[in-house]
């Protein structure tokens, strides 16, 4: 099995390789079919091997292959985890990633980076496996800056738009933030654990619970908390919880093959990820569960009302990306540890579809992507339509598709939740559900409902997109629908995850959940009459009704509610704050160091200043150089008349 | 108290040419005042009884050195007018700088430090007392090297002085020795080979 | 009785002498030269004097040796004049300052 998971993990990156240095030698067809087939011999594999996982029995695989150095008596090694948590990430990622990569043979049919891109997504998934398949922190934050590495790429992939450069940049240096808090929070883990191993730090993380440290003189503080904070301000980065969130809607620059691979389904879940291969260390703090609560809630809601504003097709799955990210952050918190792997893996399979959708629409649309020029395209696009329409419906959480599930036991489980900022996270996710129903369906509605706003020349063209866009739709939509209700029972109440997620017994909202499951089907019968679905109900009418029976109304609410809609479209301020403080606040610094300290200062004062000196009192010594003889006699006699002077003085005394 | 006029004779003359030396126009009339003022000092000597120096005073400077001085005053065409400006602008200056320097150093080896009641006048020498026996004696054992390296400096003065007036003039043709022994057969005779006959 | 005083007044009249001749023929050359003749002619006067009063031959023997330098140094500065009025056709101090720094 460990050559198989080398397998799995080179393939990509060999058809990175290739595709990237050779592609130009290679051609078109050649490189998209080199990474298609090593990403599909990866995804292949991880079925083999999630297979032997999860039923065939066989045991956890945890093995170290290099070790990359050692020092202080402490290994850096290169290994694998595989474990349950592993090989469900594997496969979604191996999967979305191989749908993607199919799909973006039709998408950047035209694009004269086709090779590149290519080189770049195999590169992404073999950073992707890399991540989760480690079995130590130093290869998890490897992969992690890969990941982060590729994402950079791939937004600034049309690197001569500027916006795009700018994108890549915010992306890069938010997430920079996160990364800084990522790696204090390894060190923390290296300094007190004394190793990076999973299994080692896991097993002594317990003898440590107690533990406190002062960073702060007179601070005492819980080493667990700070761990895990610092690690989840990790998390918070890639996953782009509030106030990190900033650079995902930006990364819609990006083409949206990796919006969906990158920015929807899998990078952005390797925060969640991460916090639940922490769930050992999570379950010491409380304090730490309770921050990861209340930032979840934050983002899932207020997040959501931001895709309400939103006329960017992509923009408005990019907020909705953030709310769904809230939500599995929400049930992190309550330690729900599997509704958020849960949630994860649903949320990659529909998230996806939507995107995957929508560059469908863009491609029909001739990349024309504000929603405001759109409508009807339903005639136009039939299987876009059902595919984005059973994405939808999963999103919403509509009984029976797959979000319903994952999305109800989050909600459940904050409910049940006892943590301090429970009942707001509850408040938050429920809410969510209303306005995630709500900007969907205006989506739905605005594209493919109602009359065609669209210019004559580009209904003219509008033609449902061809084979290798639409397969990987209906590929996708497939989980998206049944995905939800074959893994609810033993994902979320099974005993599917065995030892890769600890949950002391305290915190087991989920085991309570667990004692009134009585199978898919009757959770779709209890779901039926529970408050989610008669909200998500009402966000389905509300949007039905303001913008396919009333499109005059939203307008008419924006104006009367300005200064709210003001806030939406300005998304808080949190760009504007970021700009002018952090940003502005850098520069401002910069320059003010750049003018007063490197070049007044230094520059001027001290080196050219020295200089200048130096000059200034050469040219009043070399006055004394006059070359005339006598001033030279004068200066001797001088001299001698002053020698003379101190003899005498010397002598009368 | 026939050495005090004898000295006070010889000790003004010193000065008096001295100051002419300073004051005169002429650079030569300045020359010829330098040798008065070598001759009086060659007297006081005497007096001392450093008899060798004061005769070789008066045979190496007046006869040598001061001939050398009247023969480049006389060989270079100089104007004098130029030479004696700010004569009269510096004279004061000059003596201010000199009475104070004459005052402090007047104090310093007055009467009351260097008078007879402080170091008294030595017996003069027997007659047999030979000056230039002694001072060879001395110079010639104790101060043998200090003195060969004077004969290297004056032989440095001598080539320094050729080596620094020496005008070669381009028109000489003389030929190097050293080129002369280095030539080699080949820079001198050219072998050429050619038919006996003119070709037809 | 003459006393080692009077000599060395004689020596430090004549030093000054030479000082004030270095002040106001500032632009002869030819006279400056003579004038350190004087000066070293001073000094001279001193040692002998000192020689005469201590007993000590030393002193003539420390002469003997200034004797020469000075007629070295006066030789080879009337050689650097020769080669300068040849050069400059003048031998003014004034027009000697290409050292100015």
């Amino acid at each position: 099995m460990k050559d198989l998971c080398l397998l799995i993990v080179l393939a990509p990156l060999a058809a990175a390789v290739v595709a990237g240095l050779l592609g130009r030698a290679l051609g078109r067809s050649a490189a998209h079919w080199v990474t298609i087939l090593g990403v599909g011999l990866s995804f292949v594999l991880s079925c083999v091997v999630f297979r032997q996982i999860v039923f065939g029995g066989a045991p956890v695989l945890n093995v170290n292959l290099y070790t990359w150095l050692e020092t202080g008596g402490v290994p850096f090694e290169i290994g694998f985890l595989i474990d349950q948590l592993t090989v469900t990430m594997m496969v979604v990622v191996t999967f979305v990633s191989w749908m993607v990569h199919i799909y973006t043979v039709g998408y950047m049919h035209d694009d004269p980076g086709y090779q590149r891109f290519f080189s770049y997504i195999s590169l992404f998934t073999f950073s992707m496996l890399m991540l989760v398949m480690a079995n130590n922190f130093l290869q998890l934050f490897f992969g992690w800056e890969a990941v982060g590495l590729v994402s950079y790429l791939l937004i600034g992939f049309w690197f001569k738009r500027d916006s795009a450069i700018f994108a890549n940049l915010k992306a890069f240096l938010v997430n920079r933030v996160g990364d800084f808090g990522f790696l204090l929070g390894i060190a923390a883990v290296f300094m007190y654990f004394g190793n990076l191993d999973y299994a080692q730090v896991f097993e002594r993380a317990p003898s440590l619970a107690g533990q406190s440290i002062t960073v702060f003189p007179g601070h005492p503080w819980s080493l667990m908390t700070v761990t895990c904070l610092l690690l989840f301000i990790g998390a918070m980065g890639k996953s782009a919880q509030v106030p990190l969130h900033v650079w995902l809607p930006d990364s819609m620059e990006g083409p949206t093959p990796i919006s969906a691979l990158i920015h929807a389904a899998t990078m952005v879940t390797a925060g969640i990820f991460m916090v639940a291969r922490m769930s050992p260390l999570f379950e010491l703090s409380s304090t730490a569960l309770s921050v990861v609560l209340i930032i979840g809630a934050i983002t899932a809601f207020f997040m959501g009302l931001l895709g309400l504003v939103q006329n960017d097709i992509k923009r408005v799955v990019a907020y909705s990306t953030l709310s769904q990210l809230g939500y599995m952050t929400v049930a992190l918190g309550t330690s729900a540890y599997a509704a958020a792997i849960f949630h994860l893996v649903t949320h990659a399979f529909f998230k996806a579809l939507l995107f995957l959708a929508a560059g469908s629409v863009i491609m029909g649309m001739h990349h024309e992507q504000d929603m405001r020029k759109m409508g009807g395209l339903r005639r136009y696009l039939p299987i876009t339509y059902w595919t984005s329409l059973v994405g939808t419906l999963a999103l919403i959480g509509f009984p029976g598709f797959s979000g319903f599930f994952s999305k109800d036991a989050i909600i459940e489980a904050a409910a049940q939740s006892t943590l301090p900022g429970a009942h707001l996270a509850y408040l938050a996710v429920l809410g969510g559900v209303f306005v995630t129903a709500l900007y969907s369906f205006r989506l739905v509605f605005m594209v493919f409902h109602g009359e065609g706003r669209m210019d004559h020349h580009t209904r003219e063209h509008l033609h449902e997109s061809p084979a290798v866009v639409w397969v990987p739709l209906v590929a996708l939509a497939i989980p998206s629908v049944v995905a939800g209700a074959l893994g609810v029972g033993p994902l979320l109440f099974g005993d599917y995850f065995g030892g890769s997620i600890v949950v002391v017994p305290e915190h087991a909202v989920l085991a309570e959940m667990g004692e009134h499951f009585h199978g898919s089907w009757a959770t779709v019968v209890h779901g039926l009459q529970q408050a989610p679905f008669w909200l998500a109900m009402a966000g389905v009418f509300t949007a039905w009704f303001l913008y396919l029976k009333a499109p005059a109304l939203p307008a008419r609410i924006a104006d009367t509610f300005k200064p709210l809609h003001g806030l939406l479209v300005n998304k808080y301020g949190f760009d504007a704050f970021n700009n002018w403080f952090f940003a502005g606040g850098a520069r401002g610094t910069g320059g003010f160091l750049w003018r007063v300290g490197d070049e007044a200062l230094i520059d001027g004062l001290l080196v050219n200043g020295s200089a200048k000196f130096v000059g200034w009192w050469s040219g009043v010594l070399r006055n004394v150089q006059s070359g005339y003889l006598y001033h030279y006699a004068f200066a001797m006699i001088l001299g001698l008349l002053a020698l003379l002077g101190v003899f005498v003085h010397h002598l009368l005394n | 108290m026939v050495q005090q006029l004898v000295f006070y004779a010889f000790a003004a003359g010193l000065i008096f040419a001295a100051s002419m030396v300073i004051t005169v126009r002429n650079p030569v009339h300045a020359a010829l005042f330098l040798v008065v003022a070598f001759f009086a000092s060659a007297g006081l000597w005497l007096l001392l009884e450093a008899e060798f120096l004061a005769i070789a005073l008066v045979l190496v400077y007046v006869g040598a050195v001061m001939v050398l001085f009247l023969f480049v005053v006389m060989m270079l065409d100089i104007n004098i007018a130029v030479l004696r400006e700010g004569f009269a602008r510096y004279l004061p200056i000059a003596s201010g700088v000199a009475v104070l320097m004459l005052a402090a150093i007047g104090y310093v080896v007055g009467h009351q430090h260097f008078g007879l009641n402080r170091i008294s006048q030595p017996e003069a020498a027997a007659a047999s007392y030979n000056n230039t026996a002694v001072l060879g004696r001395v110079l010639y054992t104790q101060y043998v090297l200090p003195f060969e390296v004077a004969s290297v400096i004056l032989l440095v003065a001598i080539i320094a002085a050729i080596a620094l007036t020496l005008r070669t003039t381009r028109q000489t043709r003389a030929p190097h020795p050293g080129h002369q022994v280095q030539v080699m057969r080949g820079d001198r005779v050219r072998l050429v080979k050619m038919a006996a006959e003119k070709p037809e | 009785m003459l006393a080692l005083a009077d000599f060395l007044i004689v020596g430090a009249v004549l030093f000054c002498l030479s000082v004030a001749g270095i002040f106001i023929n500032r632009k002869n050359i030819i006279v400056l030269l003579m004038c350190i003749e004087l000066m070293l002619l001073a000094v001279n006067l001193n040692f002998i004097a000192f020689s005469h009063y201590n007993q000590d031959i030393s002193g003539q023997i420390f002469v003997f040796f200034i004797l020469t330098v000075a007629a070295a140094e006066s030789a080879i500065g009337l050689a650097i004049l020769v080669v300068l009025f040849r050069n400059r056709g003048s031998i003014n101090v004034d027009d000697i300052s290409t050292m100015r720094g």
